[in-house]
């Protein structure tokens, strides 16, 4: 029965092809074409992305005779999950996990927050020295963190807020070794890169045409109201882009979270210290001074790092149905 | 209560729009001012003196321009690299933007397996961050490795396409900038994450409509292209051209870069070190208002 019927359509195909005078079989063959060569495009650029994530694990899971033996590429002779279980007791995996997720979560909560706010006044207000304000924003994103590191930790060493601290309880306040101030930094857009999302999103508020907004006026919305109800919506894929960056720069950041959540035990500073950690550790067990062979220290780094990026690929393909799939269908722009 | 609300009744509709505009701004407003106004000043100082350590703290000396001085006149290498770098920036930004451009739309296409393809395309721009780009940079096993790849394969594609290229009787300027870039192809695509996510998530906000009317007037694809996509993502371009800048010039291999940390951790030459940075600063500062002016000519808002 679907044979016929296959056949049948082969059959209209020629004749419709006849039909057309040869056009509907060069369309045909230019989009297999195209689908053949954007196949190999794709698959080369996963592949070559992928290629050095596949070398990590493979290193992760061999022993460390198996690096040096050079008949071994990629499959490992020796299996084991020895690096794999110290690497988690070094970094106190679980433990870090925990707070690597909730400090992510809110600190990119907040900072999305405050930038699209911050965002949208810059698109759609106009207001003295816009411009001034709109180059202070760029400038944030220049400044690297490293070079006003020394300063921003005397600053929360010795916190004040136009000495009004000083004046009522006699001195400046520590503000070193809590999550405060990197909550505080966050609610004024001067996390990591923060710049960058407030640019991001004034850039798409910006694409937004006037006659929705007046419209919105004309029906008795006010300002607040025409941000949360007409024009925040449409904003959706801008903002989890945004909201994305942030958590995993967050995830993987070292510099703020050793500057500013120094006691807490995060992913990220865990997996810097990883190397540190474990030539200590072998030192300690095997009662053996010494550097460690450069074999075995980029295997644990291997394994660090495939476990500080395991949760967030798993994360990501998770909210991905939600984030990018979705997305297609909000946009109320025309 | 009242008299604010006599006041605000008063004020002309611009007026209202401005106060809104700051109250929407505030959270920047007061974060800059309250971390970031102090630590830049502070640097600023730091430039034009000589500081040295002392036992209470920072001791320092103004000098006036002459750290400034020593970078661009005395020092024998600041020169050298602050064109080496410009150069190299310009180029890698260029095919940047260009490659994200392009598997943005390529990736925004239809086809089976899309939600994979954008998972691994999303990849770089974790293995681009923060901790992990250390590691990566101080990976000597794979470094090693590839070495030994390179060393015992006797012609690689680059070699092959370099001789044929060779061949092709192209000047000697473009076959260079062509064989850099193809053997960067790796450093692009990992550079690129955030730019096509960028691109991506514009793309995705284009109302299909347009394409059908499109269609239907008998526009094809290519000129769809340029009438449509192009306009309306135009505004992204700006975005990712100026990131793409920031970002190449912040890397921590940059010469620059390891300079001034050189300069600060191991020499403990602060005043110096700062004013390095500041000059780099002001360079990119430049750069950046230049070319974004003229991008920003050809940028189409709704307005």
């Amino acid at each position: 029965m679907s044979k016929a019927k296959a056949v049948e359509g082969r059959r209209s195909f020629s004749e419709r092809n006849r039909l057309s005078g040869g056009y509907l079989l060069k369309k045909t063959a230019g989009s297999v074409v195209l689908k053949i060569l954007r196949f190999v495009l794709i698959f080369g650029l996963c592949f070559m992305i992928i290629e050095p994530i596949i070398n990590k694990f493979c290193i992760s899971i061999m022993t460390e005779k198996d690096i040096y033996d050079t008949t071994i590429n990629i499959l490992p002779r020796h299996l084991t999950t020895s690096n794999y279980a110290i690497a988690s007791e070094l970094m106190s995996f679980w433990e870090a996990l925990g707070n690597s997720l909730w400090i992510s979560i809110a600190v990119s909560l907040v900072q999305i927050a405050a930038c699209t706010l911050t965002g949208y006044g810059f698109a759609r207000f106009n207001f003295p020295l816009k411009r001034l304000w709109f180059a202070c924003v760029i400038l944030i994103i220049i400044i690297p963190p490293q070079t006003i590191s020394s300063s921003l930790y005397l600053h929360f060493r010795f916190f004040d807020i136009f000495g009004i601290f000083q004046a009522v309880t006699g001195e400046p306040i520590n503000l070193r070794g809590s999550v405060l101030p990197y909550f505080l930094m966050s609610a004024g857009c001067m996390g990591l890169k923060n710049g960058l999302y407030i640019f991001l999103v004034r850039q798409y508020f910006r694409g937004i045409p006037k006659d929705v907004e007046e419209a919105a006026y004309v029906d008795g919305c006010g300002t607040l109201k025409t941000f949360f109800r007409i024009m925040l919506p449409d904003a959706k894929p801008i903002i989890t882009s945004c909201f994305l960056f942030s958590f995993v720069w967050q995830w993987t950041d070292s510099f703020y979270s050793s500057l500013f959540i120094g006691g807490k035990k995060l992913l990220s500073t865990g997996l810097a210290s990883l190397a540190d950690n474990y030539s200590n550790y072998i030192s300690v067990v095997f009662q053996r001074s010494g550097t460690l062979s450069e074999g075995a220290l980029q295997q644990m780094n291997a394994t660090g790092v495939l476990m500080v990026v395991t949760p967030i690929i798993l994360l990501y393909l998770i909210a991905q149905k939600g984030f990018v799939e979705s997305l297609s269908s909000t946009g109320i722009k025309m | 209560m009242s008299i604010t609300k006599k006041n605000k009744s008063k004020m002309s509709l611009a007026g209202r729009r401005a106060i809104f505009g700051y109250l929407f701004i505030l959270p920047f407003v007061l974060g800059f001012l309250l971390f970031m106004v102090k630590p830049l000043i502070q640097s600023f100082i730091m430039s034009i003196s000589e500081v040295s350590v002392g036992a209470n703290g920072f001791e320092m000396t103004y000098t006036g321009i002459d750290n400034y001085n020593r970078a661009l006149t005395i020092d024998p290498n600041y020169t050298r690299m602050l064109f080496d770098e410009i150069g190299k920036m310009v180029l890698n930004s260029v095919a940047t933007i260009i490659f994200s451009f392009f598997i943005a739309l390529l990736i925004n296409q239809k086809f089976k397996g899309r939600a994979i393809v954008r998972a691994i395309f999303f990849l770089p721009v974790i293995f681009s961050s923060g901790v992990i780009v250390g590691l990566e940079y101080n990976n000597t096993l794979l470094a090693g490795m590839q070495q030994m790849i390179e060393e015992s394969s006797t012609s690689g594609i680059a070699d092959t396409l370099e001789a044929m290229l060779a061949n092709a009787d192209i000047g000697e300027g473009l076959l260079d900038t062509v064989i850099t870039l193809v053997n960067s192809v790796y450093d692009i695509a990992i550079a690129s994450g955030i730019q096509i996510i960028i691109f991506l998530s514009a793309l995705q906000t284009i109302p299909r409509s347009m394409y059908e009317a499109a269609d239907i007037e008998g526009c094809t694809k290519w000129e769809s292209l340029w009438k449509i996509t192009f306009p309306m993502i135009s505004s992204m371009f700006l975005v990712n051209w100026i990131y793409t800048i920031i970002d190449f010039f912040m890397k921590s291999d940059n010469q620059i870069i390891q300079q001034v940390q050189n300069e600060m951790v191991r020499n403990l030459d602060f005043g110096y070190s700062s004013a390095l940075a500041w000059i780099y600063f002001g360079i990119v500062i430049v750069w950046i208002g230049i070319s974004s002016f003229i991008i920003s000519k050809v940028v189409y808002y709704y307005e």
